[in-house]
């Protein structure tokens, strides 16, 4: 077994073991702990197809700020975990035999005999100085371009409609009224009053 | 070597158990989102294996496209996830039945 091979089944076993820690651990901020774990390992099996730069994003993007958002939410809610706990044996069954029955469908088609090295060859690695950012770069920017600007739009859509479903108004806070505070005259504020001059004592 | 098919065999069961989460965790919504997530990650994985072994980067380029919508269905449903808890007190998939469905 190669070193390549070693590391390959380590991560694999890791990146196995962390999904099905998430989806049985009773406590949702550990679930989203081994979710972290997860992406991490995945990133490191990027990393091994050279897709150097998805890795990096996977790690930034989603360990950095989906998961963040997550736990953010999670602590946020005050959840009754034991409730949400219930039929959590009832439907282990049914889970585990929707999930091998689709395991077993997949695999019909994704095994070695019709995805194997004698079919596909594993390909030369790249040189050291190869730069999958550059060549990512350069497919985005030429063919990719208008489904990557449409990707900007998504992600500003979903600025504006996060900020606007969780914006709340409270009627009793003050605001500053600038268009009144901007046109306000001399005369609304300021009142001169003619009186006679007094004697002095 | 690494063959192309374990690569798509470690997907397949990252999937498969994503999928067994959804069935096993079916009241809690922050897991079902969870569950989403690794799904996503698991097609992310075919998505890159087979872009290394045909040596075609638009493989790449389509991750990245996943990986913003994802990012941006995460943030919009994590967001309506708030405002149903500030309404209803609770995130139990149960008790979310106003549209009698």
């Amino acid at each position: 077994m190669s070193f390549e091979q070693i590391i390959f089944y380590i991560f694999s076993a890791i990146l196995v073991f962390a999904a099905t820690m998430m989806v049985t651990v009773r406590n949702p901020v550990r679930a989203a702990m081994f979710l972290i774990l997860a992406f991490f390992t995945s990133a490191a099996l990027w990393m091994m197809l050279e897709a150097e730069f998805l890795a990096i994003t996977l790690v930034l993007v989603y360990v950095g700020a989906v998961m963040v958002l997550f736990i953010f939410v999670i602590m946020m809610l005050d959840i009754d975990i034991a409730v949400l706990r219930e039929g959590f044996a009832k439907f282990l069954p049914v889970g585990i035999f929707v999930a091998l029955l689709m395991l077993g469908m997949i695999l019909m088609v994704v095994g070695g005999e019709h995805f194997g090295l004698e079919i596909f060859a594993a390909p030369e690695r790249h040189a050291a100085d190869y730069s999958n950012t550059r060549e990512l770069g350069l497919e985005l920017y030429t063919t990719y371009l208008y489904a990557f600007e449409l990707a900007a739009v998504i992600l500003l859509v979903a600025i504006v409609a996060a900020i606007a479903l969780t914006l709340r108004h409270n009627p009793t806070t003050k605001f500053q009224q600038v268009p009144e505070q901007v046109a306000v005259r001399r005369n609304d504020r300021l009142r001169v009053v003619e009186m006679d001059a007094e004697e002095r004592r | 070597m690494i063959a192309l098919s374990d690569y798509l065999i470690v997907a397949a069961i990252i999937f498969s158990i994503s999928m067994a989460g959804i069935f096993i965790n079916r009241k809690n919504i922050i897991i079902l989102l969870m569950c989403v997530e690794l799904m996503l990650l698991a097609v992310n994985i075919n998505f890159i294996a087979f872009s290394h072994y045909l040596g075609d980067s638009a493989g790449q380029v389509f991750v990245f496209f996943i990986l913003t919508v994802a990012a941006a269905e995460a943030a919009i449903g994590l967001a309506i996830l708030v405002v149903l808890f500030r309404n209803k007190r609770t995130i139990n998939v149960a008790e979310l039945d106003s549209l009698k469905g």
